[in-house]
């Protein structure tokens, strides 16, 4: 019997005894949403906390440090360390940045520029840290939701305040935006070479963007300086500002700014006493890669150079590991209610043979052979399947709806941003109804099977 | 000279068919061996557990015997897979029943068009094909009513029409008459020796009605204890 034969009559079947199979498609269907109403929540959870992290630029971004070991970060170093070549000093100057720049699949390179300041704002000081932001953080989940705009312009004289330090200038901090800040740093300067320090008279103008002077001493002086910022943002979360800065950084400018005020870091003193003292290093630099996959390749491909990495590749593992252990559980759980849903099925379609003996019989001496009536069954387990498998996840995605916006409804009381904590992917939608049918008709197996074994002559008997 | 299996439709050698109930061994059909000619109408007579319907559903095909071998068209049944025996009962054999089971919740063209679906024939012939069946019982204009909606002779004759729709070379009729009144009876028996006449189809008709049987059969073998006792041509 082809196909749409069947499915026909499989239908007409289905409608014959309708509360009976409404009843338990319905049961399916609460399976099916029970699943998808479990699942979706921890795919939602697990989107929710993914899009953050990899949004926040953590998990794209590998660290750079001068060390071979950044745990050993600013800590003594033993002469003899067991990294070999990885633990010779190489600077990490621009040299090294460009080379950096040129791995595969790198989208940028920029240094950590952090100093202390002092910020002036209505004549009183209030003493904080600024960070430079390269304009691809532009795209950061952390500027999501900012009062104000980012920055218009790579070389800005704009500033944007973390929410906790803006509390300080203003109670209400929304009027601060639009607002003149006078920042205060120490700029170094640096001094010309021992022999000839006397006839420079303008060692500034001689030196380069980092301040250093390849024809210097590599010392320098450290200037006083001012520079007028307008407020243009208000960022309520804290934004990563490269190694270690990790929500250090309350006054946040243009990073092409923060370079060009040639601030005295720690690092600059390194740099005095190091192997080459006329070229300019860096404290660290951030490398963005295309994709966090690509993270340890490129780990891999800096390394040799000299250099320590640090990423977060390892803790994104982990947090899969984890949310596909909490949605096998969910999963788990939610399918139980499908496995009870499965014994209606059972149920129905051996009532079903009960009542259908006869019609079985005559089906038989008409021609259809066992394979057709194990068909028929079969078919009609998979309906209840497929239409229960529909019904639950539209049931499912409405109680994610639900969860949704009963979750927003409470966090919008609380002054929270509103979340998504379930989430219906198209692939969910795919597999619970794939699972639905798959389940129903395992629970057709059994009925399809005796059905299909009556004898036709004692099914033609019964009355 | 004997009969070669081309010129037979059916030809039973030594054919039993023994059940078990409880203790003791039935012999619905015991030892019987039988030769019907392509275009007979043959009538079997015998009271009721004579063994007459269970030699029937053995030629259909619904039965396998215990013992013995039953050719069809010179195919031996008992050699047969359940799928190839439905194929029998498909394209070689049909069938009327005294309780007509039509399906209820079907039309006249629905079930008659059931034997058609279940043997696969493409959709675009199978209206012609039930039009033609369904003319030739005379109920062109019963198609779309339900069962319940024809008077008993009306349900036969669509019976009958869906034994023919496949076009088979043989029909079973086990007692075709018996849920019938005597002139509707009648009505049935005619149409049944039309469609041997016209359609040199063999007949194979179980009933206990001698004067009928005597009336329109070509033969008439009687059945005693799952024997046959006796044997005589009429009609």
């Amino acid at each position: 019997m082809k196909f749409r034969d069947l499915a026909e009559l499989a239908f007409r079947n289905l409608r014959e005894a309708l509360l009976r199979n409404s009843l338990t498609t319905m049961g399916v269907a609460v399976g099916v949403a029970s699943l998808v109403a479990m699942l979706s929540l921890g795919v939602g959870l697990q989107e929710m906390a993914s899009q953050r992290l990899s949004r926040s630029g953590l998990f794209n971004a590998i660290i750079v440090t001068p060390n071979a070991n950044p745990g050993a970060f600013g800590r003594p170093r033993r002469p003899n360390a067991e990294a070999g070549a990885a633990t010779t000093r190489h600077p990490l100057d621009q040299e090294a940045r460009q080379n950096i720049q040129q791995l595969p699949n790198v989208i940028e390179v920029y240094p950590e520029i952090r100093f202390p300041t002092e910020i002036q704002y209505e004549g009183n000081p209030y003493p904080t840290i600024v960070a430079g932001v390269p304009p691809s953080a532009r795209t950061d989940g952390a500027y999501d939701g900012m009062k104000g705009a980012f920055f218009s312009g790579p070389a800005a004289d704009e500033a944007i305040l973390q929410i906790e330090f803006a509390r300080q200038l203003a109670t209400q901090t929304d009027t601060l935006i639009g607002k003149e800040i006078v920042l205060r740093y120490a700029e170094r300067e640096a001094l010309p070479p021992a022999s000839g320090r006397a006839s420079s008279n303008s060692p500034a103008a001689d030196s380069n963007a980092d301040g250093f002077d390849a024809g210097s001493s590599g010392g320098f002086s450290v200037v006083p300086r001012e520079e007028k910022l307008r407020i243009i943002g208000i960022v309520e979360t804290q934004p990563a500002t490269g190694y270690g800065g990790i929500g250090q950084g309350r006054v946040l400018i243009p990073l092409q700014v923060a370079e060009k005020l040639r601030a005295a870091q720690t690092n600059d003193f390194r740099a005095v006493l190091g192997a080459t003292p006329g070229k300019p290093t860096y404290q660290a630099l951030t490398v963005l890669v295309k994709e966090p996959s690509e993270v340890k390749d490129v780990e891999d491909a800096i390394r040799p150079m000299g250099f320590g990495t640090f990423s977060l590749f390892d803790a994104t593992n982990s947090l899969r590991l984890v949310f596909a252990v909490f949605d096998l559980l969910l999963g788990i759980f939610g399918s139980l209610a499908l496995v009870v849903a499965s014994l209606g099925i059972i149920n129905t379609l051996v009532m079903a043979i009960l009542e259908r003996r006869r019609e079985i019989g005559v089906l038989k001496a008409l021609g259809a052979a066992d394979r057709d009536i194990r068909s028929l069954f079969f078919v009609e387990a998979g309906a209840m399947g497929l239409l229960g498998g529909v019904l639950g996840v539209t049931i499912g995605w409405l109680i994610g709806s639900a969860m949704n916006f009963g979750t927003n409804v409470y966090l919008r009381r609380q002054a929270l941003p509103s979340i998504k904590v379930s989430s219906v992917p198209w692939w969910m939608v795919a597999v619970a109804i794939a699972f639905s049918v798959g389940v129903s008709l395992a629970a057709g197996i059994y009925p399809a099977s005796r059905a299909a074994k009556l004898n036709p002559v004692e099914a033609l008997r019964y009355e | 000279m004997p009969m070669t299996n081309g010129d037979l439709a059916i030809r039973a050698q030594k054919v039993t068919r023994h059940y078990q109930m409880g203790a003791a061994l039935v012999r619905a059909v015991d030892d019987v061996t039988l030769e019907i000619p392509a275009g007979e109408f043959m009538a079997l007579l015998g009271s009721s557990g004579s063994g007459k319907s269970t030699l029937l559903n053995l030629f259909a095909g619904l039965d396998r015997p215990s013992s013995g071998d039953i050719f069809a068209h010179g195919r031996n049944l008992a050699e047969m897979n359940s799928q190839a025996l439905a194929e029998h009962r498909s394209h070689t054999i049909g069938i009327v029943f005294q309780a007509f089971n039509l399906l209820p919740r079907m039309t006249l063209e629905e079930n008659v068009e059931l034997p058609l679906r279940l043997a696969g024939v493409e959709r675009a012939d199978r209206a012609s094909r039930v039009r033609e069946a369904v003319e030739r019982v005379r109920l062109g204009a019963r198609l779309t009513h339900r069962p319940s909606e024809l008077s008993g002779g009306e349900q036969q004759r669509a019976a009958l029409a869906r034994a023919l729709v496949n076009r088979p070379t043989i029909l079973l009729a086990d007692e075709p008459t018996g849920n019938l009144d005597s002139a509707t009876g009648d009505q049935i028996m005619l149409l049944l020796r039309e469609i041997n006449e016209t359609l040199r189809m063999t007949i194979v008709m179980v009933t206990h009605e001698q004067p009928r049987a005597e009336k329109f059969a070509h033969r008439m073998i009687m059945m005693k204890d799952g024997k046959l006792v006796a044997e005589g041509a009429h009609a």
